[in-house]
């Protein structure tokens, strides 16, 4: 499948995953957001924007564990923690947040 | 049939051997996925680099012409970890990264060359790393 975003086309696997990372920009991602049912707030944002800073330093996405503990940082404990994440992305907060943040599919626990 | 494992608040020290070159097999990568699963399970880890092994996190990798992922980014989640677990009291997991002395100086390489801060140990010192171990796993 692909995306039609301001006249450009980028690809994407079959689950929606954009095949290449650098094509992402934030008109992508609210495009990805609303075919996943996902009405992007500072908060959601919050969460791309963590993923794609640590997939840029590291070349993976985020142990579950490891996203929670910035967003405690960031946002407060009331906010870093499981629950939240799966409000924020009702179906699992590493597929979907992944998909909109432009990273590959994350394998595994993540 | 269910299987049932009665884990709660089990902690061992793993010890993973690092000893193959980065790219050509698939070890290096896999042992990295696995230490990285010790810390999700908050276990106490010694990350050792020997032999052919101490190359996997010598800085400045280039992988172009292999046509494979460049992973040498990826070993500073070993870091991060580490230091994330020395600072916050409430993580019980004590993580060494460690690089065998003999096996650094025979390729001329020195601590500057990788990616991460290592502790440098001679095989003597290394062999009482091991004994202290619960678990063993190379790759």
């Amino acid at each position: 499948m692909a995306y039609e975003v301001g006249g450009q086309t980028i690809e994407a696997d079959e689950e929606g995953y954009i095949l290449n990372i650098n094509e992402w920009n934030k008109d992508l991602a609210a495009i990805v957001a609303k075919e996943e049912g996902v009405e992007m707030t500072d908060e959601h944002w919050e969460v791309v924007n963590f993923l794609r800073e640590y997939y840029d330093e590291y070349q993976i996405a985020p142990a579950i564990r490891v996203l929670v503990k910035a967003l405690k940082k960031t946002m407060g404990p009331d906010k870093g923690n499981n629950k939240y994440l799966y409000e924020l992305f009702p179906y699992g907060p590493a597929k979907q947040a992944c998909k909109i943040a432009g990273l590959p599919k994350p394998t595994g626990c993540v | 049939m269910a299987f049932e494992f009665d884990t709660e608040g089990v902690k061992k020290t793993f010890t993973f051997l690092n000893r193959k070159a980065p790219y050509g097999t698939i070890y290096a990568l896999e042992v990295l996925e696995t230490v990285l699963i010790t810390a999700a399970f908050e276990q106490h880890a010694n990350i050792v680099f020997i032999d052919d092994g101490v190359y996997q996190i010598k800085k400045g990798q280039d992988t172009k012409a292999v046509n494979m992922k460049n992973f040498l980014p990826t070993y500073g989640i070993i870091e991060m970890e580490k230091d994330d677990a020395d600072e916050d009291e409430d993580i019980d997991m004590v993580w060494r990264i460690i690089v065998e002395k003999e096996s650094m100086e025979a390729r001329g390489l020195t601590e500057d060359d990788f990616k991460v801060g290592v502790e440098v140990l001679s095989s003597a010192e290394l062999a009482e790393v091991l004994d202290q171990s619960d678990v063993v796993i190379g790759g």
